[in-house]
């Protein structure tokens, strides 16, 4: 019997994954599969994104379940660890050592050699535009430029999957945005990116997919629109900007699955609520072939992530 | 040995030097070693001033034999192998970056190897020159005499056994200290622990005495040191253990140390109490 083809691992698999801290639970029975491209975890405090990214990284090991990263085990750092960078939430840094120091230390420890570590060091500190920086000691470093440094020193070694656990603390307006450029362009580049953030509208613009948790558990994953659609109990919000609001308000009344149709702003907007999203825009359709309703814009409302966030998490699990 | 991983243990061995060798924070393990230095400096130069004649070369071997046990053995080597060693784990779990060590592509028994390595090197660096430094020093007042007994006498003998049993006693202490920076949270009272049970050393039946560093220690020491009454009524003679005994177990025990570091490290985790 032949073996089939050899089998390229290039999803981070979850498999029925728990860990408890003693009695206290950090994550439950956990299935993911995580594609390349920018994944974030949501959730609020104590939800599990910490303890999940650990547990990919290595620096925990699950009480129950199987983790794989690319098909490596995270009990295997030797393998792991050349594929995987991890910037930590911890605000911590070896005393005594500057920026370059820091990131080309831990290149050595890598087994670089000298001309490799300076290399990639200066490489990373330019992409986290610390380059002017980088013979001040880390401790004389701003809150923004520890955040910085610790991006450069997890990037450093060229890693294919990139976790990040609350990556855009302490950055200032523009530092964000360029961080969230790279990992975008990371991203794009088909790495794995992690990230977790509290930063909603952040989260929204910068992910492929993501994931939902509370209290330990995945309440949802997958694709911001597709997990939306799931949210079966909370009726689609989409909001059409048109010439005539009033006659589709008119219509979209006399269907039973619009919840609501309000017409905001200047008159033109309006903004309803149906339980079956697909069935308004087949009426939607209807209205316009019948009546020569000119529509500027049809957008849904709340499939963004802050949203999905409230209707899944946000009673229980406060705000983030 | 592989090349690659030769590399990381140099990688690691230069962050922990740079850590450990050269921080404001170790400045009471430099106090440590130095001190027995300083008194023999000063034993040097009063003894110089006085031209005494009241004690021998001989005596103040025993003199310094004794000084060896207490402050070395049980005081400086002991306390500065216990800043060193047990930091190395435990000072970055308090000081949380041991993640960033547990993030690279190394393996943990390497880990483990190169941060003792490290350690090592430093407690090496300071006690072996103080041991060296405060025999030279003790009896230099001596004149001709003392180099005579260095040169021609047994003096050479006894530093070459101090060193050597200094050494051993990072060696040996350096292990104890690592584990117990890994596996407690509090190492002090480990050492505290491990304190009381080397001092207590002399008073423990044969078989419970050979559970100890000190007691190869002291088998290794070139002049033997009675236990001073009243307690001598307590102790309990046991015949040192021989050379060939003394050094390999020490080794032999500071490896198993280290293997049981080297697994406790595979296994670790990354929990700072948070």
């Amino acid at each position: 019997m032949s073996a089939g083809p050899p089998v390229t691992p290039t999803l981070i698999a979850f498999d029925n994954v728990s860990r408890f801290y003693g009695e206290v639970l950090g994550v439950n029975r956990v299935s993911l599969s995580i594609p390349p491209g920018v994944t974030s975890l949501v959730g609020p405090n104590g939800s599990g994104k910490t303890t999940l990214m650990n547990l990919m990284s290595g620096l925990l090991q699950p009480t129950d379940g199987k983790i794989e990263v690319l098909g490596i085990s995270p009990g295997n750092p030797e393998r792991l660890c050349k594929i995987l960078g991890y910037c930590a939430q911890f605000d911590a840094f070896p005393k005594g050592l500057t920026g370059y120091k820091f990131i080309y230390s831990y290149l050595a420890v890598h087994g670089m050699s000298h001309a490799e570590c300076d290399e990639r060091t200066r490489a990373a500190l330019e992409m986290v535009g610390l380059t002017g920086a980088a013979d001040r000691h880390v401790g004389a470093y701003s809150k923004g430029m520890r955040q910085r440094v610790k991006l450069a020193q997890a990037i450093a070694h060229d890693p294919k999957v990139i976790v990040l656990d609350e990556p855009l603390n302490g950055l200032d307006p523009m530092a964000r945005a360029e961080a969230i450029a790279l990992f975008q362009q990371w991203g794009a580049q088909g790495r794995h990116v992690i990230v977790s953030s509290h930063i909603l509208h952040e989260v929204d613009r910068i992910s492929d997919q993501v994931i939902l948790l509370s209290q330990g558990y995945v309440v949802a994953e997958g694709q911001i629109q597709g997990v939306r659609s799931e949210v079966k109990d909370q009726p689609m919000q989409i909001l059409v900007r048109c010439d005539r609001p009033s006659v589709l308000a008119a219509r979209l009344f006399q269907q039973d699955h619009i919840v609501e149709a309000i017409i905001q702003g200047d008159g033109r907007n309006l903004l309803l609520r149906t339980k079956d999203a697909d069935s308004f825009y087949l009426l939607l359709n209807r209205v316009i072939l019948e009546t020569g309703l000119e529509v500027e814009s049809v957008a849904p409302a709340d499939d963004d992530v802050n949203s999905v966030y409230q209707y899944l998490i946000g009673a229980e699990g406060g705000s983030v | 040995m592989n090349s690659l991983w030769m590399r990381q243990m140099a990688g690691v061995m230069r962050l922990e030097l740079k850590r450990t060798a050269f921080s404001r924070r170790g400045w009471w393990i430099y106090c440590l070693a130095a001190g027995p230095v300083f008194i023999s400096l000063l034993h040097w130069l009063v003894e110089s001033q006085r031209h005494s004649t009241s004690h021998t070369v001989g005596e103040d071997s025993v003199i310094f034999a004794g000084m060896f046990l207490l402050f070395f053995l049980r005081g400086s080597l002991f306390f500065g192998c216990m800043g060193i060693f047990s930091n190395l784990f435990r000072g970055e779990m308090q000081e949380k970056t041991l993640h960033y060590y547990f993030l690279t592509p190394i393996r943990r028994e390497f880990l483990v190897a190169g941060k003792y390595a490290a350690g090592l090197t430093v407690s090496l660096m300071l006690f072996v020159p103080s041991t060296a430094l405060t025999f030279l020093l003790l009896g230099r007042h001596f004149g001709p005499a003392w180099t005579d007994y260095l040169v021609h006498g047994p003096g050479l003998s006894q530093l070459g056994s101090y060193v050597l049993v200094t050494a051993l006693a990072c060696v040996g202490y350096g292990a104890v200290f690592l584990v117990c920076g890994q596996i407690t949270r509090n190492p002090m009272i480990a050492a505290a622990v491990v304190w009381v049970w080397e001092g207590i050393n002399p008073f423990l039946p044969s078989l419970l005495k050979k559970v100890s560093v000190v007691f190869y220690l002291k088998s290794l020491c070139p002049v033997e040191v009675p236990v001073p009454p009243p307690f001598s009524i307590m102790a309990v003679e046991t015949d040192p253990a021989a050379a060939w005994v003394a050094v390999p177990g020490l080794l032999a025990v500071a490896l198993i140390l280290l293997v049981y570091a080297a697994v406790s490290a595979r296994q670790g985790e990354i929990s700072y109490g948070e």
